[in-house]
């Protein structure tokens, strides 16, 4: 028993008369249908070139356009005129002009031999689909579609609209249900004569005359009503991306087919010569079968559909450049930034990079220059430490930093002095990590040698500063993790804090705190502090420090904060 | 933006149009063998002057990735760069002595190129020194970029300027003709890029890279722009706004995606930074043809004094476009 192609072709034909050849000659008839908008001269030609075999024979031309009834016409024809013609054929295999048979068509033959009464045909219910574009689903079958979706888009939309808002909905014939899958199927003589020769067969053309798309569920829904066998998939492999047109193969997928395991691809690029040569040379058969591996190509164009849909986190570029909380993650990893810390402790970097295993820099958005970790001038990606760079666009600074580190843990250092304008986008981010105490800002201060007429105006410019971060902090639109402590909170437990940031930055390590960074010395700043009120500054952002009195954990020089044991 | 905006820019457009249509009159053509162009081809449009050493690499690359036919205008050259490409079978030329800045910096030369031989074709838009990396570009040819494009309805191709140098002083590694640039120039720097929206245009305004470290860290707005739309399937009553860095009208320019996702893109590399850069930064800046009175030049050339080396340790070496799309300065978009 044989096996029949009916190939639907519109454009390069050179390659349809390539492949029509490879089945033709290995005694599978073909009939080949050209779309009617193709230039008569090719056609000719493809009539031409294929003269010589006796087992093809060409179909009456229909017009093609996408989604309309041009195409199911144009099938009904051929496949009539492969019935009628080639007695012998017994599975009807429907394929278009650019489909590749990727194993030898004797397997495919073995294969259908061995289940004589198997119809192969993607045939799913319209309330079960997920994939149609468009969220024409049921719709399809229920309103008309006069108006062309290509050439007239907006006709086309507000038709449908207009009839969703009166209401009008066409009635199924009866004994019908809507099925959708893909194009390309096959099916038996049975089954293909029993549609195209069944007494109601002018009733139903009517109706899907005016269904939306109906080479998806012409021949999908008839066969549910004749078949008794339909093992709903089809023998094409065909991928769609997600605006519903197919992926394309090209020389470079080669290795991805070979493992594939299917019997026909589509769509091959016209001039994917590799392809064409690798999979219709007459020794294809004698090439030894890589292990078949079809989840490959799936993955494959997953993964190109997510590029292209959801991106990748945390980079800005020329082709993604999203809408404010459209990033799908503001920045590409988790990172931690630390105010009042280095003025507290006098070797607080250093320590961190220990205690926790990652990257500390300094303030990386000092007014004077950028302070990578280790002085550096320029940072990973050929980040430049010039200020003015920076703050020229202090987004795509930090951004940067995160997406060139990462794998690699970022903390820095920040404080109010520095560049403020990224505070709204950083608290946005939930990859931030921020702790901060508040009032640290006027340790440097009390230990600077300054005057103190100066030392008042700064504090109270410091302290606005960060009341307003604080502020800001304290939206209930933040995302970053929050930790704020007062000055003088902070230094009589230091420890616990500590240790609870050093735990979420690195979580694997649960390594206790064995060295202890070293806090500034103290004494008198409690003096300090009722100098400032004295001269007419309220601090109010370090908490409650006794004027005058000593700290409440014992001061000292050389002194460390106890640890938790 | 508003009817009236939107209807200042179609004038602007207009004005530009008009504009190309008059500097036609600057050209004259060398050798215009442009009747031997196919039905669906593939064109190349460029602007240059005293390149004669570049060309044959030049013209090599873009035959290879399936460039069809050349059109170029040379803008008085004097090293025998129009007599070399007039020999050459898949190219035609155009020369002028006019000035390059009254020309928009050629610009209106190439747009009236563009709307007598480029409409309803691909069009590639590039200078001399950049080459087009783009997706799987050494195993699929431009044209199976632009039949995908053509599949997907896009117009435009973004492909970023990405500027190549050498390690070590720019003059140490002369370069020998038919030599491929980024043997010498095969470093970049692969994270500095600032990015911003140009509203009125609806671009992305890219800065950045070696340039910008080097020579401007001091004034960044004044830093070149290094976003580039240099692949289009040309239209008449398209126009380049500025140099191919935006278009109108402006849906041209949505080349990336606003909702997270990415879409296809690729890299122009810039092999600028060779040893002919100096003599030709010398004779640009004493001619003052260049952009905003030549301050890129000018700031070039007080950079070379102190013989720039814009290679540092954390410049990458160029591999391959895979490299560079996992860096994340180009994307395969959804093309697989």
């Amino acid at each position: 028993m044989s096996l029949g192609f009916v190939m639907l072709c519109h454009t390069a034909l050179d390659r349809a008369a390539q492949v029509a050849r490879y089945w033709a000659s290995r005694d599978c008839p073909v009939v080949i249908h050209v779309d009617k908008r193709t230039p008569n001269d090719q056609a000719d030609r493809l009539r031409r070139d294929l003269a010589d075999l006796t087992n093809i024979r060409f179909s009456p031309r229909h017009a093609c356009e996408w989604g309309t009834w041009g195409i199911v016409a144009a099938t009904q024809e051929a496949a009539l005129m492969m019935l009628r013609d080639f007695a012998e054929v017994r599975h009807v295999f429907l394929a278009s002009g650019s489909c590749l048979p990727l194993r030898p068509v004797e397997e495919l033959r073995d294969y259908l031999d061995e289940r004589p009464r198997t119809d192969f045909i993607e045939s799913v219910t319209t309330s079960d689909v997920g994939w149609t574009i468009g969220g024409l689903n049921t719709e399809r079958f229920t309103l008309r579609f006069p108006f062309s979706w290509r050439k007239h888009r907006v006709l086309f939309d507000s038709y449908v609209t207009l009839q969703r808002r009166l209401g009008v909905r066409r009635s199924l014939p009866s004994g019908l249900v809507p099925h959708l899958g893909s194009q390309w199927w096959c099916l038996t003589r049975q089954t293909l004569s029993a549609i195209l020769e069944g007494p109601e067969r002018a009733e139903l053309d009517r109706f899907f005359r005016k269904v939306w798309i109906p080479d998806e569920s012409y021949f999908q829904s008839l066969v549910r009503m004749v078949s008794s066998s339909v093992e709903s998939r089809s023998l094409t492999l065909s991928k769609f991306d997600y605006q519903g047109k197919p992926h394309i193969f090209y020389d470079d997928h080669l290795q991805l087919l070979r493992r594939s395991d299917c019997f026909v691809a589509r769509k091959i690029w016209p001039q994917a010569d590799k392809l064409y040569q690798a999979f219709l040379s007459p020794d294809a058969a004698a090439q030894p079968r890589a292990e078949p591996n079809p989840g490959k190509i799936d993955r494959l164009f997953a993964k190109a559909i997510e590029r292209r849909t959801a991106g990748r986190a945390g980079l800005y570029m020329q082709s993604r450049f999203p809408n404010r909380d459209r990033e799908h993650g503001r920045t590409a990893a988790p990172f931690s930034v630390f105010e009042g810390f280095s003025e507290l402790f006098e070797n607080f970097e250093t320590w961190l990079g220990k205690a926790a295993g990652t990257r500390v820099h300094g303030h990386l958005f000092a007014p004077d220059r950028v302070h990578f970790a280790g002085g550096a001038e320029v940072y990973n990606g050929a980040l430049s430490d010039s200020a003015a760079l920076r703050d020229y666009n202090p987004r795509s600074f930090l951004t940067n930093l995160i997406w060139n580190t990462r794998g690699e843990r970022q903390c820095f250092q920040f404080g109010p002095d520095d560049n403020q304008k990224l505070t709204q986008f950083i608290a946005g981010d939930p990859h931030a990590q921020i702790s901060v105490i508040s009032g640290a800002f006027a340790i440097p201060l009390f230990q600077s040698n300054r005057n103190f007429g100066e030392i008042r105006a700064e504090a109270a410019r410091l302290q606005k500063i960060e009341s307003e971060f604080l502020q800001l902090l304290r939206s209930n639109w933040v995302k970053a993790r929050v930790r704020v402590w007062t000055l003088a909170e902070f230094i009589e437990s230091p420890m616990e804090p500590l240790q609870t940031i050093v735990d979420e930055i690195s979580p694997r390590s649960m390594r206790r705190l064995t060295e202890v960074p070293r806090m500034a010395d103290l004494a008198g700043f409690g003096q300090f502090l009722q100098n400032l009120r004295n001269q007419g500054m309220q601090p109010v952002l370090m908490g409650d420090f006794p004027a005058g009195a000593d700290l409440p954990a014992p001061g000292g020089r050389r002194a460390r904060p106890y640890l938790v044991k | 933006m508003s009817v009236i905006g939107s209807y200042r820019l179609r004038w602007r457009r207009k004005r530009l149009l008009a504009r190309a249509l008059l500097r036609r009159r600057d050209l004259r053509s060398v050798k215009n063998r442009t009747a031997s162009i196919g039905a669906e081809p593939i064109l190349l449009f460029a602007t240059l002057r005293n390149e004669r050493v570049r060309l044959p690499y030049f013209l090599r690359y873009y035959r290879e990735l399936g460039v069809e036919h050349f059109l170029i205008v040379d803008n008085g050259s004097d090293d025998g760069s129009a007599d070399y490409l007039a020999q050459q079978p898949d190219v035609s030329v155009w020369s002028t002595g006019a000035s390059y800045k009254a020309s928009r910096f050629g610009m209106d030369w190439i747009m009236g190129l563009l709307r007598r031989y480029g409409h309803g074709h691909w069009c590639l838009i590039v200078d001399v020194d950049e080459f087009l990396i783009y997706p799987f570009c050494e195993t699929r040819p431009l044209r199976a970029l632009t039949d995908w494009l053509d599949a997907s309805q896009i117009r435009a191709f973004s492909a970023m300027l990405l500027d190549m140098y050498p390690k070590g002083p720019i003059q140490d590694q002369p370069y020998r003709e038919g030599q491929n640039p980024f043997e010498i120039a095969e470093w970049f720097d692969s994270g500095n890029y600032s990015i911003s929206r140009n509203w009125a245009f609806g671009n992305l305004w890219i800065q950045g890279g070696p340039r910008s470290r080097a020579f401007f860290a001091d004034r960044p707005k004044a830093a070149p722009a290094l976003n580039k739309i240099p692949l289009i399937r040309w239209h008449r009553s398209y126009a380049y706004v500025s140099s191919t860095h935006m278009l109108l009208p402006r849906g041209l320019n949505l080349v990336f995606d606003e909702w997270g996702g990415e879409k296809a893109s690729g890299c122009l590399l810039h092999a600028k930074f060779l040893d002919t850069f100096a003599v030709k930064a010398a004779e640009e800046m004493a001619r003052g043809q260049h952009y905003a009175e030549s301050r890129e030049y000018k700031a070039y050339l007080e950079g070379l004094q102190e013989q720039p080396d814009f290679w540092c340790k954390w410049s990458e070496k160029y591999i391959n476009w895979r490299q560079l799309e996992i860096l994340g300065l180009m994307s395969k978009g959804n093309w697989a």
